[in-house]
């Protein structure tokens, strides 16, 4: 972390409230549980123990949008689907994150027909998109690192 | 044919005037639209219980009438397959619903009312069952539209971009 360098022979820490603030953010991030098809199976690997998602501060994943504030999209919408999506997304309490995870979350993917969204970024906003079919668990490991460092750098004035 | 298939198959070809053919030893029975309820009291009487499947085949535009739609008999206690296709026309497609001899036959009904936009006449509860309520269009006949996006390649991908309608916060 670096600490003992800022540590130095004084025992104090100096930083601003935003770099803690972001720190505390990203390491303890809560992910929904949004699996919607195959890219779901690559999400519970990249939890389990050999991928081990819980070394960057997330190996929880919580079942109810008002306790989490990443969304993994991890699949394909369909249309259906889409209001549902939207529905919980607005249930997450502020800051809030999206990760859209797989070709066919991202944009489509094969399925380019009546029944699938062209993308989940026509429902909710998205920060990170990974692509792949279904992408890796490392993939997705350097997706969700990909938005920490997005956090770190986010300031005060930005976020509603 | 089986011994036992083919007895019924002459019956039902003697009372309702149902033209047979045989493809790698499988039946199909082609039936006129009107007289599908009759056919199904028989082939039911006949120890068929099970609808295993209902479906319809847009054959637009090289047959004329377009649709098919197919029914799938299993005799569980015979073990026998009979298929049972019905042409229906493309303009205001309509068959006389068989929900009340095969109750499953209500959802499937349903979903070829959603899928091909054929009509069951007297069905209890006909809307759309997998597409949202009020989609408009019926997406499995071969006139609907395939995809509603183009795919972005380098030389078009920015006028793509500009059309996306991105979701807001």
């Amino acid at each position: 972390m670096g600490v003992e360098q800022k540590l130095g022979n004084m025992g104090v820490v100096t930083t601003t409230l935003e770099q803690a603030v972001n720190w505390s953010r990203t390491n303890a991030m809560w992910p929904m549980l949004f699996g919607l098809a195959c890219c779901a199976i690559e999400m519970m690997a990249a939890q389990a123990s050999h991928y081990d998602m819980s070394r960057f501060g997330m190996e929880l994943m919580r079942p109810s949008p008002r306790q989490s504030d990443l969304m993994i999209v991890a699949g394909r919408v369909s249309r259906k689907m889409a209001p549902v999506l939207r529905r919980l997304y607005d249930q997450m309490p502020e800051p809030k994150w999206v990760i859209s995870m797989g070709d066919c979350a991202s944009c489509g993917g094969v399925f380019n027909n009546y029944a699938i969204m062209q993308g989940v970024d026509e429902v909710v906003p998205v920060d990170v998109y990974v692509a792949g079919c279904p992408p890796r668990p490392e993939a997705l490991i350097h997706g969700i690192v990909t938005l920490h460092e997005k956090v770190r750098g986010m300031k005060f004035a930005e976020v509603k | 044919m089986e011994k036992k298939l083919k007895i019924i198959v002459q019956k039902l070809e003697k009372e309702f005037g149902a033209i047979a053919s045989e493809t790698r030893g499988e039946v199909s029975l082609f039936v006129l639209a009107e007289r599908i309820i009759a056919v199904c009291q028989q082939v039911q009487g006949q120890g068929f219980e099970l609808l295993s499947a209902m479906t319809a085949v847009d054959y637009w535009p090289q047959e004329n009438p377009r649709f098919h739609v197919v029914y799938e008999f299993t005799s569980v206690s015979k073990n026998l397959r009979l298929e049972i296709r019905v042409p229906v026309p493309g303009l205001n497609p309509s068959l006389p619903t068989v929900s009340g001899i095969y109750r499953n036959a209500n959802w499937r009904e349903r979903e070829l009312w959603d899928m091909f936009g054929i009509r069951f006449e007297g069905h209890p509860d006909l809307r759309r069952i997998l597409m949202p309520a009020d989609w408009e269009g019926h997406p499995l006949r071969k006139d609907y539209p395939l995809g509603y996006e183009e795919p972005q390649f380098t030389f078009n991908s920015e006028e793509i971009d500009l059309r996306k309608p991105y979701a807001k916060e």
